[in-house]
């Protein structure tokens, strides 16, 4: 079972605003003792789906916890917008699938830099993504 | 709006992106850089990023875009001083800095454009009181 130990939600509806998101990460993963490979790993997941959110999205809201499994500690971070949603996800986590003209690579690579990777969307309704980061994960 | 300053020593530009980085400033940076070495008909751009404790695929494109556009005006880019856990991070994402240098510091990025670029015949020492 996963316990959160604490938890802060930081709102993304600027560039800017994912400089903040990722020094709070950057604090809370500090705190479980994760190193800095982790660390950046998580960071940067978290700068991809942030900006997701606010290319495809207009921006969302970012649920920062540290959590505890058993004996591992971790970092869960999610991402919710009220956004389009994604009609295919298969499709937007394949390497090279873009909307957006770009290299793709944003879902499937955040994917494999993190612990644990959750995504549920509805079209019209929005998205909610979940990533785990594990501190010896 | 920020900017990031772009220092000119002799045939070389140097930049050192010492804030953290969004999307817009790496954009302008892009474009300021690209001008820059029109006009200067700079030989070699470094970029060191040490100070940057990440780079998502949105960075490492807009580095793999000035590589490729300096080398359309001629000139070498050199990325120096990514940290390790940077360089593992960017693989694992599934980018490739195609066309990018990449040296440890500024001093090995420095040798490396200087046996990349040949230099017009001329005396260079001008360039001694900005190295150090
Ligand atoms: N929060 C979101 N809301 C709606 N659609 C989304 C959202 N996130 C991603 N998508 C859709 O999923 C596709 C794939 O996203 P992904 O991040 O993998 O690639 P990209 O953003 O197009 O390119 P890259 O991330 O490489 O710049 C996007 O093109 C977009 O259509
Ligand atoms: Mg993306």
């Amino acid at each position: 079972m996963i316990i959160p130990l604490n938890k802060e939600a930081v709102e993304v509806k600027k560039e800017q605003d994912t400089i903040f998101l990722r020094n709070r990460i950057k604090e809370c993963a500090t705190k479980t003792g994760m190193g800095l490979v982790n660390q950046t790993k998580l960071i940067t997941a978290a700068s991809e789906l942030a900006r997701n959110m606010l290319r495809y999205a207009g921006g969302g809201n970012v649920l920062v916890e540290t959590v505890s499994k058993g004996r591992e500690n971790g970092v869960r971070l999610t991402f919710k917008d009220t956004g389009p949603g994604i009609p295919d996800i298969a499709m937007a986590m394949k390497d090279g699938y873009s909307t957006g003209k770009s290299l793709g690579l944003g879902l499937p690579g955040t994917k494999r830099l993190v612990s644990e990777f959750d995504i549920k969307s509805t079209p019209g309704t929005g998205t909610v993504i979940t990533i785990i980061k594990w501190k010896n994960g | 709006m920020d900017k990031i300053p772009i220092l000119r020593m002799g045939h070389f530009l140097l930049v050192t992106i010492q804030t953290d980085l969004y999307d817009r400033l790496a954009m302008s940076l892009e474009a300021d850089l690209v001008q820059m070495v029109s006009k200067t008909n700079a030989k070699g751009v470094l970029i060191d990023i040490s100070a940057q404790s990440i780079v998502d695929s949105f960075m490492g494109r807009i580095i793999g875009n000035i590589a490729s556009m300096c080398k359309i005006l001629d000139a070498e880019t050199v990325v120096v001083g990514m940290q390790p856990a940077v360089a593992i991070t960017l693989i694992e994402l599934g980018l490739e800095l195609k066309g990018v240098h990449t040296a440890l510091n500024v001093e090995k990025g420095m040798e490396l454009l200087q046996t990349k670029i040949i230099l017009p015949t001329e005396d260079t020492s001008d360039d001694d009181d900005y190295s150090a």
